[in-house]
């Protein structure tokens, strides 16, 4: 009859033990002022400015450096007239495996490893409609228009990749056209 | 846990009667119970999908139209910009053959801005109705093609049965872990009653067997004996200082560790489903790991890329979910409030409130890192540190991110020096130093402290 106490009593132990582990919870710290700074933190709350944000928007019109302003507006004239715009000196000499690689992480996923618009999410039904380069009047300008603005379903991918790598992005987009 | 068990098991081998063993096993097998039961019940498949039935074909089609080619017509050309039953970039277009005449239609998807341009009113109506946004012209698609694509358009849309969830596992994690938990209390109830219950009937055979169980004879008390054998005292004292300095220094060294730390999220994000079922790329997301020395918290218009289109959870019919429909739907919604976007209108209405996302993944500000370095330059996975996100249904730390840790894999793996001109040199002359072709982090200093305190 002990062992059963003692069973008991191991169940109650480990019940408790584990009952105190809250992984919800971040652990206990040394020196708290070691991980939480005075400075403000990224993205943290602060009431330095009026909306209590740490991150705060650049002032309207500041660009930052080695910025090309891309001037055509996003409308469907825009749309036309990029297609004429040449690939500009800045964005370097054509790097395939380089934009390879970004169009594999960024692009692939809808429009498919070869942009047949065969990529996982278009399987899965979640995207209708991704079309096949090749079936598309597209040019290197229209396609770094539609990157940079995105287009119908498409958003824009100006916040994931710089001007450089979606001119990159976009010549690799045309040689899957051409094949 | 384990550790704790394993301790009582052997004591209770040292105390030792002729059921101990059988004791033993019944224990552990409680114990393997406890642990196998949650998987079982995780292992549930769920209810079948029984998704809306393609009732479509059996409707009678609208014109002389082939509605299975007008579906794939409409699938490739259509579908970027229009939902049958939802707003999209363009209006929803079940039963546009209903509303508009077919030679209206026709001269419409063969060329819109023409028709805008001449001043036809249903046109000009339609274009300012729809965020003047300009359709783009299909002079490629034959009369018959369209007449496919408004069969197709035509047919009735497919009842949904209102089943339960065919995703819902359960309709909360809390209330299954409730119920687990007390289907365990249960199971050891059992297991204890039975114990007592084979002990008896063993006694009872005993006693008809006239098996005579031996009474022991009152000697002196074991714990007398102990006390007063000052050796034995003294061992258990040093192994009793041993043992609790090690729990103690292992207490210690886990202050200020947060492996595993899963807090909860004020949307819920399941990487399982986004990285894991979906395939979607880690860098698609975390762009700025492949730049910076964040990997970043992905900016909500990042969600938008994909949530603008995807407005309810669907689910796929393989893959089991650990919350319901309705649940993941909710949380997109919360998305959508929070980046201010109405999906009737499909436009932004300026009003966003902030996400105050936890941050799981926290250095002290006293060491550097850079993911750039690790993920652009040394191309280590992201899984290496970060574990098998893509299974992760709340995401949670995996590694304890401690020095230690970061040493030791910088004195173990090779630095990854081919093809990157930077190492050329300094490759040829450590090389020649250690008389190694390989080189690992740490050979080129990456231990010492100043590279990552200063």
């Amino acid at each position: 009859m002990k062992a059963i106490y003692k069973i008991a009593l191991a169940v109650t132990v480990s019940a408790g033990l584990a009952s105190c582990f809250d992984t919800r919870e971040p652990n206990y710290q040394y020196m708290p002022n070691m991980y939480e700074s005075a400075g403000y933190e990224t993205y943290s709350e602060s009431n330095a400015f009026a909306n209590g944000k740490e991150g705060q928007l650049p002032a309207t019109g500041s660009i930052k450096r080695g910025f090309v302003p891309y001037e055509i507006p996003n409308t469907p004239e825009g749309y036309e007239a990029s297609k004429a715009n040449p690939v500009p000196a800045e964005a370097g000499a054509y790097d395939e495996a380089k934009a390879k690689e970004l169009f594999t992480i960024y692009c692939a996923i809808c429009h498919g490893d070869k942009g047949d618009g065969k990529g996982n999410l278009a399987k899965r039904e979640k995207f209708a409609g991704v079309p096949d380069y090749k079936a598309r009047q597209i040019t290197v300008g229209s396609v770094f228009h539609v990157e940079t603005y995105g287009l119908n379903m498409m958003g824009s991918h100006a916040n994931q990749l710089t001007q450089a790598e979606r001119w990159q992005v976009a010549q690799y987009v045309m040689q899957l056209k051409g094949q | 846990m384990p550790k704790i068990l394993s301790i009582i098991i052997y004591n209770m081998k040292k105390v030792g009667n002729h059921t101990s063993i059988s004791r033993i096993l019944l224990f552990c097998l409680a114990v393997s119970l406890t642990f196998s039961l949650p998987s079982f019940a995780q292992d549930a498949p769920a209810a079948a999908p029984a998704a809306a039935a393609p009732a479509a074909e059996a409707a009678a089609p609208a014109a002389a139209g082939d509605p299975v080619k007008g579906k794939e017509l409409f699938n490739a050309n259509c579908a970027s910009c229009h939902k049958l039953d939802a707003a999209s970039t363009g209006p929803k277009l079940r039963g546009v053959a209903e509303k508009h005449d077919k030679q209206w239609l026709y001269k419409w998807i063969h060329n819109s801005s023409e028709m805008i341009k001449s001043g036809d009113a249903a046109a000009v109506k339609l274009f300012n109705e729809n965020n003047k946004v300009t359709m783009t012209a299909f002079p490629q698609l034959s009369e018959a093609d369209i007449d496919n694509i408004l069969a197709y358009t035509s047919a009735p849309a497919p009842v949904v049965e209102n089943k339960p969830g065919p995703v819902a596992s359960a309709s909360g994690s809390g209330v299954s872990e409730t119920i687990i938990l007390g289907a365990l209390i249960l199971v050891l109830a059992v297991l204890i009653v039975m114990l007592v219950l084979v002990n008896r009937t063993l006694k009872r055979v005993a006693a008809a067997n006239g098996v005579v169980v031996p009474v022991k004879e009152p000697g002196v008390s074991v714990w007398k004996a102990y006390a007063k054998n000052q050796f034995l005292v003294l061992v258990t004292a040093i192994l009793l200082l041993l043992a609790s300095s090690y729990y103690l220094y292992g207490w210690l060294m886990q202050v200020g560790v947060d492996q595993n730390y899963q807090p909860v999220q004020p949307i819920h994000f399941s990487h399982k489903i986004h990285a894991g079922d979906n395939g979607i790329d880690c860098k698609y997301c975390h762009s700025a790991a492949r730049v910076s020395k964040n990997s970043g918290i992905p900016s909500l218009n990042v969600c938008m890329n994909c949530h603008k289109n995807i407005a309810e959870f669907a689910g796929d019919k393989d893959s089991v979910y650990d919350h319901s429909k309705e649940f993941y739907t909710g949380e997109i919604k919360k998305l959508y409030t929070a980046v201010g976007w109405d999906g009737a209108t499909q436009k932004y209405t300026g009003k966003t409130a902030p996400v105050k996302w936890v941050r799981i993944h926290n250095l002290p500000d006293f060491v550097y890192f850079n993911h750039s370095q690790h993920v652009s330059v040394a191309g280590v996975e992201c899984q290496k540190c970060h574990g098998p996100v893509e299974t992760f249904e709340v995401m949670k730390q995996f590694s304890p991110l401690t020095m230690g840790w970061c040493v030791n894999c910088h004195r173990e793996t090779d630095v990854k020096v081919e093809g990157n001109a930077y190492y050329t040199k300094i490759h040829d002359e450590l090389a020649k130093k250690f008389g190694k072709q390989k080189l690992t982090a740490a050979d080129m200093g990456a231990t010492e402290c100043g590279k990552c305190h200063y």
